[in-house]
């Protein structure tokens, strides 16, 4: 029997859905479940890493039918480029992540029982490799749902906490507003691909082969553009994301940022350019004006966050900002058929979804490393963690480079790839659009140099200086576990950012599957070391040269410095003569961001609060000063109150017909029927 | 790849590590002489730097590795970004490595780790100088990148050597875009190396430093690599600005008869550069920080108009 890649994923989600219900087994023996479940889990994942990378690496499609749920609606799986992609980007960080797990959850121990932890974990993985394998809109939901589902359950993992409980809940509510928003594009499509009296229309392929008017096309698009955008948490749909995604234990915080939000944007994929895959411009349009002020608000707020989770998780929206501008960009390029740069445009958008896994992973484990050491998630209360955790201080470091978007590291190449495709946009035939694209460049460049701004800040806070805290804890670096899986994600990160050539060469076969057009003719032609989109002339980058050239460069100083090197005294900080520095001087979180709020402040509702008490002896010289900021989000009182009052409102309305007697109950059966009765023939 | 362009390369390389000091002295040496003070002389920085580099160097107490790590990182990032712009010739083996983006971002890089090291000691002039460094790069680099995204749609192109070529090739001469574009560039060029109006790199002045308050705890050697890597970078911003505006002289083959020429070009355009910028910073005070908005949103207006008049106009 010959293993193919479709194999070898089931027999993953399998083995992970085994584990679902295995883990009861050893619940009695927590330590051993720990180290057990987290090895096979890894196992699984890389199994599944492998079955995506080599789908795309032979670029062969394979489906499987499986004869389960309901009579007449088998689960149709479909292993494509795409699929496979995507497979390989969740498998590699649900890899490290596990790596990772098996040091992390064991704070956990003693403490509460990690059973419901390891249940959901695995039911979660299982769950995203399902959505990416599903091809029909049946077991596409079905798996969208456990997934939400085990996710929420680890969301109120620490369910002690009021704070989790509501965060969950807004969590679920929103997952489901968007997940009835897909379920009704899928039916519209269904309807439209095989009409509404019989189900044959609900799988993906079947949709494949239909030809959508145009205006029930859109009305598809908008519904799956607005369920997965509330997924993945574009702006304005972003508000529970920095609530859910920091409350959850810092392992699966990372999987949700790092791969969960990448199932909504694999779901736009599929339904743009797979299912639907004739479109007009303005489509893409919508996405990129929402990539774009998700990547500017999401940086914003990040910058002004002081809670070290809050501000990844507002980066991730910044993120799927950068990542759906690039999807908007081929779209707007594939509609007016230059499928070359429509390409480009996927194929930035695409490497900025593997790279985002893989940073933003490190970055979370990172936080969880801290959060484990210190027990503390509030960045004004940490620093110089650097000479207690030297280990996660520099894996830390890699991911604050790589998200920055600064060579050598990954981040810089999928933004770089980005800018290329945008200064190709004055190639579009609509005028109008020549003069705004440009503008949207510029948004993304302030997008990224906001970035570097928060994540010096990030960094800079939690890591150097002194410890800010009042508590004074033993604080102790991570156990190899932790490291490795860090170290694993932060290699990644090195080799995305200086082999790009290679790939791009590898994941090509999406680009062409999708937009009709390879990118490796023209992007790989100088070899593995160059990255050229378009052509050589236009604009090239070597990011191993850039590594290289500065490592030597480096390596020549220090040495001729070091021949004869002149000594190194250690002596207090110099406190201009002061005498009375603490460590409470030190710039803040808060104090950091000062400058770029008072900028953008106004995109913000800003609370801020000094008050002064006053020393007994004389007005003049206050003993204590107390400063509250509060940064609120404007959407929160634009959007979700009044929908959420209207809905209470409405709820209240209903609810008056709940009389409590059994009689009033009748009649209202009994009009239902009346009323049936006179519709149906 | 050939022996000639590697030559060369080498060459510019040195040219920048040994020219840079004596272009700062000239700078000054202009200052002196329009505020009507005797200058020192045109070879005091190297003097100055030989003095650092002879000193110990004192570290505080909780110093990191990041703080050790940075000089070094600075000065390597800019002598990488001097082999990357075509000072004397376009015919470079590293020309390819990077485009005018990647330029900027290595500059970014050295932005980055400059303002972690100033944050590494934990005092609060360094936090003051990292954040508000970060806060005027975050508003400089869309104007930045406005600026080239103009220049880049006269010459379809971000590569350093292809821009010098079409311009050599008669394809893009004096057009207001490029005008625009330039007088973006300039603000930009003054905001990115520190100078007044943005910054002044000669005051220590607790309330106005940025680049200096982040560098304050250095030292010996790591103060001169710093200081080195601010000489140069403010000469590779000026061969960047010729590069992209004034490209005449650049050979664009490495013959014998080319290269001295090019050279004796680079001395006078980096020579009349000084002077600009000269006259730029005697005309100007210092401008407050949160006034920098307007200062960083002229040059993203003049960039974007740049922009609009080669739609409507080419």
């Amino acid at each position: 029997m010959v293993v193919t890649p479709i194999d070898m994923a089931s027999a993953s989600i399998i083995l992970l859905l085994v584990m679902v219900v295995g883990v009861a087994l050893l619940r009695n023996r927590q330590n051993l479940l720990i180290q057990t479940s987290f090895s096979l889990s890894a196992a699984a994942s890389l199994l599944s890493a492998v079955a995506g990378a080599w789908t795309v690496g032979s670029g062969r499609t394979e489906k499987m039918i499986l004869m389960i749920g309901l009579p007449d609606l088998p689960f149709h799986l479909r292993l494509d480029p795409l699929a496979g992609f995507f497979l390989s980007v969740v498998g590699l960080l649900a890899f490290f992540v596990s790596v990772y797990s098996i040091g992390y959850v064991k704070g956990f121990l003693g403490r509460r029982s990690v059973t419901r932890l390891i249940v959901f974990y695995c039911l979660f993985i299982a769950g995203m490799f399902m959505v990416i394998l599903a091809d029909d809109a049946l077991f596409f939901l079905i798996s969208w749902e456990a997934m939400a589902a085990a996710s929420y359950f680890l969301v109120m993992f620490e369910d002690e906490n009021a704070e989790n409980r509501r965060a969950a809940f807004l969590y679920m509510v929103v997952a489901h507003v968007g997940a009835v928003a897909i379920l009704l594009s899928f039916g519209v499509m269904a309807g439209l691909a095989a009409g509404f009296d019989n189900f044959s229309g609900f799988t993906f392929d079947a949709m494949r082969q239909a030809r959508f008017p145009v205006e029930w096309a859109t009305v598809a698009f908008l519904l799956a553009f607005f369920g997965f955008a509330a997924k993945a948490g574009v702006v304005p749909l972003h508000v529970w994301l920095p609530e859910a995604h920091p409350v959850a234990p810092s392992n699966v915080s990372a999987l949700m940022s790092g791969v969960m939000l990448k199932t909504a944007i694999y779901g736009i994929i599929r339904v743009t350019f797979d299912i639907i895959k004739i479109f007009p411009w303005w489509w893409g349009s919508i996405v990129l004006t929402l990539g774009l002020v998700s990547a500017v608000m999401g940086v914003l707020y990040a910058m002004m966050e002081g809670d070290i989770k809050r501000l990844l998780a507002y980066s991730s929206v910044e993120n799927i900002g950068i990542i759906m501008v690039g999807i908007g960009l081929a779209m707007i390029f594939s509609s007016f058929k230059m499928p070359v740069l429509a390409a480009l445009s996927l194929t930035a958008s695409l490497y900025h979804v593997m790279n985002h896994a893989m940073f933003k992973g490190i970055l979370f484990m990172g936080a969880g490393a801290v959060l484990h050491a210190t027990h503390e998630r509030n960045m004004e209360e940490m620093g110089g963690l650097i000479h207690r955790m030297p280990w996660t201080a520099v894996l830390f470091l890699v991911g604050c480079i790589s998200i920055s978007a600064l060579p050598p590291f990954n981040g810089f190449v999928s933004e770089w790839l980005t800018f290329q495709a945008f200064l190709l946009s004055p190639s579009l035939p609509i005028p109008l659009m020549k003069l705004l694209m440009p503008l949207g460049a510029a948004l993304l460049a302030l997008t990224g140099a906001l970035a570097a701004a928060t994540f010096v800040k990030a960094f800079g806070v939690t890591f150097l200086g002194h410890w800010r805290g009042s508590r004074r804890t033993h604080i102790r670096e991570v156990d190899w576990t932790m490291r490795s899986g860090m170290t694993l994600a932060a290699l990644a990160c090195l080799f995305l950012g200086i082999m790009p050539a290679f790939f791009i060469d590898w994941m090509d076969i999406l680009a062409e599957q999708l937009v009709g057009a390879k990118l490796s003719v023209s992007a790989t032609a100088g070899g593995w070391m160059w990255l050229t989109p378009v052509a050589p002339e236009r604009a090239s980058y070597s990011g191993i040269i850039v590594f290289f050239g500065v490592l030597i460069v480096y390596g020549i100083v220090y040495f001729i410095l070091h021949v004869n090197p002149g000594k190194i005294h250690r002596g207090p900080i110099w406190d201009c003569g002061f005498g009375k520095l603490t460590n409470r001087m030190q710039y803040n979180a808060a104090s950091f961001s000062m400058p770029i709020r008072r900028i953008f402040g106004f995109l913000f509702k800003i609370k801020e609060e000094v008050s002064l008490a006053p020393q007994s002896a004389h007005p003049a010289f206050p003993k204590k000063l107390h400063y509250h900021l509060k940064v609120r989000d404007r959407f929160w009182n634009w959007i979700y109150k009044p929908v959420a009052e209207a809905s209470f409102w409405f709820s209240r309305k209903v609810g008056m017909l709940q009389q409590g007697r059994i009689q009033t109950y009748l009649i209202y059966s009994f009009v239902t029927i009346i009323v049936l009765l006179l519709f149906v023939k | 790849m050939n022996m000639s362009g590697i030559i060369i390369e080498t060459l510019q390389v040195v040219l920048l590590i040994g020219l840079a000091p004596a272009f700062t002295g000239w700078v000054r040496m202009l200052k002196c002489w329009s505020q009507g003070r005797t200058s020192a002389s045109l070879f005091q920085p190297y003097r100055d730097l030989a003095k650092l580099f002879s000193k110990d160097v004192v570290l505080a107490e909780n110093a990191s590795w990041i703080f050790r790590f940075t000089p070094y990182l600075i000065f390597g990032t800019v002598v990488l970004a001097g082999g990357i712009i075509p000072m004397l010739s376009t015919d470079l083996p590293l020309s390819p490595t990077a485009d005018v983006i990647v330029l900027v971002a290595l500059f970014a890089i050295a932005r980055f780790f400059t303002a972690l090291a100033g944050m590494d000691i934990g005092t609060a002039f360094g936090g003051m100088g990292s954040s508000r460094e970060m806060m005027i790069a975050s508003l400089a680099e869309p104007a930045m990148l406005m600026a080239i995204f103009t220049v880049s749609l006269t010459n379809k192109s971000t590569s350093l050597a292809r821009i010098v070529e079409v311009i050599f090739s008669g394809q893009s001469v004096l057009k207001p875009s490029l005008a625009f574009a330039f007088l973006a560039f300039v603000l930009i060029v003054l905001t990115e190396t520190g100078r007044v109006p943005v910054d002044n790199p000669a005051t220590h002045l607790e309330l106005t430093m940025i680049h200096e308050a982040m560098i304050l705890e250095y030292s010996g050697r790591h103060l001169a690599l710093i200081e080195w890597a601010a000489m140069m970078k403010l000469f590779v911003f000026m061969a960047l600005g010729a590069a992209l505006f004034a490209p005449w002289g650049i050979a664009s083959a490495n013959t014998p008869q080319t290269i001295p020429m090019a050279f004796v070009y680079l001395l006078l355009k980096i020579g009349a550069s000084g002077v600009v910028l000269v006259l730029i910073e005697t005309g100007l005070a210092k401008m407050r920080l949160f006034r920098l908005t307007e200062f960083l949103g002229s040059a993203f207006l003049m960039a974007t108009l740049g922009m609009l008049s080669f739609f409507i106009l080419e």
